[in-house]
């Protein structure tokens, strides 16, 4: 077996008889006998690490890596510059707790310091916190910052991803709150419908839309912005980082709360996870605000330093009055998020929103003229829906070679998505497989 | 150090994407006006960067780390290689279910070993960290009472001694918290809960070891009592380092528990996340799970699942990581971490407690708690001086002023993975402040002194919060 315990039996023994035990079960007799396991678990024996190695390179050797992937549906398939893991996997950074001590933290709080800079960059707001899970419980979390004893009812689009939907509900499901979807039109959020709706309910705390949403479709933010605020009800846009990169910003739309699925700063498909929640608001929901902050002070010398700020907000102090329980969240990724940004920087960041938006028109043009027509004529970033005679047949077509074709979402409908990492080639080469499949 | 912000400059960059094979398109909707001001750097002077930055940062490996309650051991470089395996990074998570065969098996393994330790029978991986696994076994008992229609049940019982998460984990569920005492021995007090038991008991949540390092050894009983209510028992698996194969939570009358892979089970930190917490059930409560779990080569959700914590899977390569480090120790490895971590927190409290007063004058588990009250009466100098005095002996301070119950504490968890003369060198430390405390006082209070920054001001970073940089 492999041990990573330092100190070998005859310590052990020596270490329990100079602090006054005679072994292991008078250092544990306080532990009531019907209490204590009887004889070893039922787990396989300990193994070397060349043995490890083995089975779990064939776990993932049972997994197939394909050469081509157009699926998005909140995991995208971005390239992941070599200089991130690089940073990210240092020892320092891997293996530190949650910089408490701020003395000997200052690297950890200034790299979130700069993340929670560079997020209110990429989405234009006052403030963002130093990460949550996922995108979709930074939604869930963002909904219940809304909600007061005047404002409760939940709104979320139905052209939200149902994954974030989900989740909203689970965690609604504690307070008791009240999540209602508001219809789509046209593939997009039925604007009309929406503000009928919130006119009619006093109680509306938040409206949640995806940008762009599910489909693909990017809606219009400033007229949603416009009916909600009048129903003196919240925005919070779910935005996809990467389209920020060209789209009129959350902030410049007026949005009250922005939360994103991080995953396509440069964390990898994973199969999805750890992943990474942005979230970010604005000045007015500062003590609102859930989450750790990272915050700007001065040493006793007067130098700049960096700590853990406005924790009153925080379980570890409010307890039962906190505003969430997060504790740990994803400080890792979130620095592979600034060292991805870094990286790319402001041009990059355009580079890369251009490439994938032109790759998924391209796609879309060509799907058209083999009569794989766009289910909804709204614009769209870099994932679009197409009607096709079969689905299956022809996801399934694409499988067989090497490719990971769009999520289906019903007999005739696909998500497609396109990023940098989808060639000219590739994208043909779906199309003739399309092609082949319709026409026989 | 310079942000990274103060080192870009215009016009630098480093070139990632290639040239567009397709026509340019932007879609035919409003766009930004202005570009992000991220930073403009080259890839050496980034590499520098962070390179500072680590080095203002401390890993395991920079040196002992007894921060009580977070189960700081050593990492494993193996969890690492296994995790960046590209056959678990580079598969999407709604990838056909033929298509991750690998992933799923993987799964099920962890699942299957992390039942076996805990003595539950249901596993969910999905939620991304102890916390999140809190709330998830809360809303799995929310379920149960409402299922059976006892809607009244709106009463979670938690010990005074508690982490923070576990009340604030109990009101996300829409519970109210009631807070019992603990004994004079740092256990539940029985007849107060005894008192608090009723009708309206939804359950207990408890950590045991609770967070001054002692075994409730009247744990059966307690279980027993809040059954008998009504109630159901949930396991904050916090301590389990100090009992893992030792004691299964479901034997000793658990419902629920959540594990958190980051401490027990060796993953890292990540200075603060990613972890993963996952929760395990019994049978009766297993209809109600969350997520997907895995069975048969494919994943099967919950009759009346209350839903999904995270969007996919949760934090699966943490998981791989977690199951790498379990296959490693295996079923005879796994109890050596509790009679490792408990004899080596007892070895540092032995020595120390002619010095440091203790919480408990008892046999401690993988932690123990000290107090520092009788210094902080006399020469002023607290928990935190203490804590900031070892950081100039390159020691990371214990934790301070928790649990609650404890004026002036400070607990020290050392972990299986430190070796006897790192705990001696330690123990020198300790001993070595205690007599500066003896002699002067005022230059505890100092602390520390050879550490990149000084003490820093917290109350004014509060009182006029700067959250981001702004360019001057």
């Amino acid at each position: 077996m492999g041990t990573f315990i330092p100190n070998t039996k005859e310590e052990q023994l020596k270490m329990l008889n100079e602090i006054g035990y005679a072994d292991f079960d008078d250092l544990f007799k306080d532990i009531p006998a019907e209490a204590r396991v009887q004889g070893e678990l039922n787990l396989p024996k300990g193994k070397s690490e060349i043995e490890v190695s083995q089975i779990m390179e064939e776990l993932a050797s049972d997994n197939v890596v394909f050469d081509s992937i157009f699926r998005g549906a909140g995991a995208y398939n971005h390239y992941v510059p070599a200089a991130v893991d690089a940073i990210a996997n240092k020892e320092e950074f891997l293996t530190a707790y949650t910089p408490y001590q701020a003395e000997i933290s200052q690297g950890i709080l200034q790299s979130i310091f700069e993340y929670q800079t560079m997020m209110c960059q990429l989405t234009d707001m006052d403030i963002a916190n130093a990460s949550m899970y996922d995108g979709a419980s930074a939604a869930a979390e963002a909904c219940a910052m809304t909600q007061d004893r005047k404002h409760s009812t939940i709104y979320v689009s139905d052209t939200v991803d149902k994954r974030i939907l989900s989740v909203i509900k689970t965690y609604a499901f504690g307070k008791d709150s009240v999540v209602k979807t508001i219809p789509a039109a046209a593939g997009a959020t039925d604007l009309a419908a929406l503000k009928e709706t919130l006119e009619a309910d006093d109680k509306a705390a938040c409206f949640l839309m995806q940008y762009p949403n599910f489909n693909g479709i990017i809606e219009d933010g400033d007229a949603i912005a416009e009916i909600v605020h009048g129903a003196g009800a919240q925005l919070i846009m779910s935005v996809n980082p990467i389209a920020l990169g060209v789209l009129k910003t959350p902030g410049e739309i007026g949005a009250d709360i922005v939360v994103a699925e991080g995953q396509p700063l440069g964390l990898g498909l994973a199969y999805g996870g750890p992943y990474l929640g942005i979230l970010a608001t604005t000045e007015k929901n500062m003590r609102k605000i859930v989450g750790r902050l990272v915050g700007e002070t001065k040493d006793s010398q007067g130098e700049r330093g960096f700590v853990l700020t406005l924790q009153a907000r925080e379980q570890h102090i409010r307890r039962e009055k906190a505003a969430s329980n997060i504790c740990s969240n994803e400080a890792l990724c979130a620095l592979k998020a600034s060292i991805y940004l870094a990286t790319i920087g402001p041009k990059g960041l355009k580079q890369v929103a251009t490439l994938c938006t032109s790759k998924a028109h391209y796609l879309a043009e060509k799907f058209e003229e083999i009569g794989m027509k766009r289910a909804y004529e709204g614009e769209f970033f870099h994932e679009f829906v197409t009607t096709c005679p079969n689905a299956d047949q022809l996801l399934d077509a694409l499988e067989d070679n090497g490719i990971l074709g769009g999520l289906k979402l019903s007999d005739t409908e696909i998500l497609w998505c396109c990023t940098e990492l989808n060639s000219k080639e590739d994208m043909d080469d779906v199309v003739e497989i399309a092609k082949e499949v319709f026409s026989a | 150090m310079k942000l990274i912000f103060e080192r870009s400059m215009p016009g630098r960059g480093q070139d990632i994407f290639p040239e567009c094979d397709v026509e340019i398109k932007l879609p035919q909707a409003a766009l930004r006006e202005k570009e992000a001001a991220l930073p403009e750097i080259s890839e050496n002077e980034m590499g520098r960067h962070y390179t500072e930055l680590a080095k203002a940062s401390r890993g395991v490996n920079d040196g002992f780390y007894p921060l009580g309650s977070c189960t700081m051991k050593h990492n494993p470089r193996i969890n690492e290689k296994m995790a960046a395996l590209p056959g678990f990074t580079n598969i999407h998570p709604l990838q056909p279910e033929w298509s991750v065969y690998g992933a799923c098996k993987a799964m099920e393994m962890l699942e299957h070993d992390l039942g076996e330790i805990t003595g539950m029978d249901r596993i969910t991986l999905q939620p991304a960290a102890g916390a999140q696994g809190e709330f998830t076994g809360l809303l799995l008992i929310k379920s149960y009472h409402e299922s059976r229609g006892e809607n009244q049940r709106k009463e979670i019982i938690i010990p005074d001694s508690a982490h923070g998460t576990n009340p604030a984990s109990a009101a996300m569920a829409g519970f109210k918290v009631v807070v019992i005492k603990s004994n004079e021995k740092g256990m539940i007090d029985l007849d107060d809960l005894k008192a608090h038991l009723s009708e309206k008991t939804a359950g207990l949540m408890l950590t045991n070891p609770n967070t001054v390092g002692i075994f409730d050894d009247n744990i059966m009983e307690i279980t027993r009592m809040v059954h008998e209510a009504g109630g159901l028992c949930y396991y904050d698996g916090a301590n389990l380092n100090a009992v893992i194969g030792l004691v299964r939570p479901g034997d000793i009358g658990f419902d629920c528990i959540h594990l958190n892979l980051h401490k027990t089970f060796s993953t890292p930190h990540g200075g603060g996340g990613p972890g993963a917490g996952p929760v395990g059930c019994k049978d009766f409560l297993a209809e109600f799970m969350p997520g997907t779990y895995s069975k048969d080569d494919g994943f099967v959700r919950a009759e009346k699942s209350l839903g999904d914590m995270t969007g996919f899977h949760g934090n699966f390569l943490v998981c791989m990581k977690a199951l790498t480090y379990l296959l490693t120790i295996g079923a005879e490895g796994v109890p050596e971490l509790a009679k490792n971590a408990v004899l080596n927190a007892n070895y540092m409290m032995e020595k120390l407690k002619d010095y440091y007063p203790m919480a408990y004058d008892h046999t401690c588990m993988h932690e123990f708690v000290m107090s520092l009250e009788k210094f902080h009466k006399e020469s002023h100098v607290s928990a935190l001086d203490v804590a900031k005095a070892l950081l100039d002996y390159g020691i990371h301070p214990p934790t301070m002023y928790f649990p609650l119950i404890v004026d002036e504490a400070l607990m020290v968890e050392p972990t299986e993975t430190e070796a006897k003369e790192v705990l001696d060198e330690a123990i020198e430390a300790f001993i070595a402040i205690h007599k500066q405390m003896m002699e002067s006082p005022e230059s505890v209070m100092a602390c520390p002194v050879t550490t990149p920054v000084r003490r820093l001001d917290e109350v004014s970073a509060a009182r006029h919060p700067i959250l981001k940089y702004t360019a001057e």
